[in-house]
């Protein structure tokens, strides 16, 4: 029936020491800043909620609040319930700050700027100013600044996501131009990734964008993607899109999948583990003549426009945590009928990337492709 | 009659046809049937008489590998999709 109470310094050791952060202070007090790894507890709620956070009776209990009259309450109370090893840091919080301890500080608001700048998306409940926040730390890896590259691009960066990252090692060429409008004709001979920045710069000054000046290969795959949340895939061949997935899978980022032929194009999304990935769709890699290049086959100008589109949706509701993802959902667009079709997609329990067994792909590589 | 879907790397085999009207109970048997009619695809979508393994047969929007293979049952109101993967993107 005793709880100990204990200076700052002390408390900070405990807390490294495993014992489990509860702040009993208000929600309010909270949102200002809080100890890292804590657990918000308000004081009146201790009683009924405390056998959620502490089910066994002996666990290790660091009970905090504003200056230790609240936590002292607190502990009292939860000795007499039976709890066996509760502590309350009897210091003003901000000790805890001074002697080292864990802290996270407020997510900022958004500027007055922010505000008005995406005042037509925060407006919607489902995003609001913690969704445009949510949006603003976002990492999102674009793999190819061309055709597929181009509206996820364009409309990312305007809607503020935060840092945007281009993997590409062309230069922009005249064909390219019916179709890839990141770029435009004052660009022709310069890196895609130079234009695509102008571009972004132009549509959003806070986007932060990451040039990646190089071929996504499978020595340099896991260096580019490990700092990005989402990755939009957009590539050009098969090799990329297989060394691609592995690495993805391994280091469990979520690809944005899309591709294009002619009139038709595909868009899926993988979420390593939760549902399919690529090779569990495609186990084997098809020959060249299954899979011509656009630069062979041709491509509709608006094609990539709305499969990009559709990718960046994908990317949206990946960000903010809402709506239905297109995991385990192939949807195929066919802009000569203006129809889609979709089909289901499954984790293949055999996939050599993510099967059962397979914690972290340890795959072998994709066969190379002649010419790709 | 069941229809089969002809991906677009194939429709040069189908005289640009995107659908093919097949008779059949059986994803082979539609398949014999689409053979017969546009013998090019043949060697396309098969490899020594079984199914291509880059080539995805899906029964309306179900994959017939998890269902019964080229055995899977179809009916008159069914599609059958022949889905290869695509390649095309950025370049």
């Amino acid at each position: 029936m005793t709880f100990r109470e204990v200076p700052a310094a002390e408390a900070v050791a405990l807390a490294r020491d495993g014992y489990r952060v509860v702040d009993v202070r208000e929600q309010s007090e909270w949102d200002a800043g809080h100890v890292a790894g804590a657990t918000l507890l308000p004081l009146g709620e201790v009683s009924q909620r405390i056998g959620e956070i502490a089910p066994e009776m002996d666990a290790p209990l660091l009970l905090h609040c504003a200056v230790g009259g609240r936590s002292g309450r607190a502990a009292r109370w939860l000795a007499g319930m039976g709890y066996t090893n509760v502590v309350s840091m009897k210091a003003p919080i901000g000790h805890w700050k001074e002697q080292g301890g864990e802290w996270e500080e407020p997510r900022g608001l958004l500027t007055p700027a922010q505000q008005r700048r995406y005042a037509r998306q925060t407006l919607i409940p489902e995003i609001g100013q913690e969704g445009q926040r949510k949006l603003l730390d976002a990492k999102v890896l674009l793999i190819g600044a061309g055709a597929l590259g181009s509206p996820s691009a364009l409309y990312l960066s305007a809607s503020g996501v935060g840092t945007i990252g281009l993997v590409d090692d062309d230069v922009v060429e005249e064909s390219n131009l019916q179709r890839q409008v990141l770029h435009g004709v004052n660009r022709l001979g310069m890196r895609k990734v130079d234009s695509g920045e102008l571009t972004i710069r132009g549509l959003n000054p806070e986007t932060v964008v990451v040039k990646h000046a190089e071929r996504l290969n499978a020595d340099n795959v896991e260096r580019l993607i490990a700092a990005y949340d989402v990755i939009v895939d957009g590539t050009d061949n098969f090799e990329t899109r297989y060394v691609l997935n592995d690495a993805a899978v391994k280091l469990r980022k979520p690809v944005v999948h899309g591709s294009i032929y002619r009139w038709d194009g595909q868009i899926t999304t993988f979420v390593p583990f939760e549902g399919p990935c690529y090779r569990c769709m495609y186990p084997t890699q098809p020959p060249d003549e299954l899979a011509p290049a656009c630069s062979v086959a041709g491509v509709l100008g608006v094609l990539p426009g709305v499969i990009g589109m559709l990718q960046s949706n994908e990317v949206f509701k990946l960000i903010l945590g809402v709506g239905d993802t297109l995991s385990g959902r192939l949807l195929m667009f066919d802009a000569m009928g203006t129809s889609f079709d979709e089909v289901r997609i499954w984790r293949d329990p055999a996939c050599p990337a993510c099967g059962e067994g397979v914690e972290s792909a340890a795959v072998t590589r994709a066969p190379v492709a002649a010419g790709a | 009659m069941s229809t089969v879907r002809i991906p677009p790397v194939l429709r040069e085999n189908t005289g640009g046809s995107r659908t093919v009207d097949v008779t059949g109970s059986t994803v082979a048997e539609a398949l014999a049937d689409l053979f017969d009619q546009h013998p090019g695809l043949r060697d396309r979508v098969t490899d020594n008489g079984e199914l291509s393994r880059f080539i995805n047969v899906y029964v309306n929007d179900r994959d017939v590998r998890y269902r019964d293979g080229l055995e899977t049952a179809i009916g008159a109101d069914d599609t059958v999709i022949l889905l290869p993967a695509m390649a095309g993107g950025a370049s």
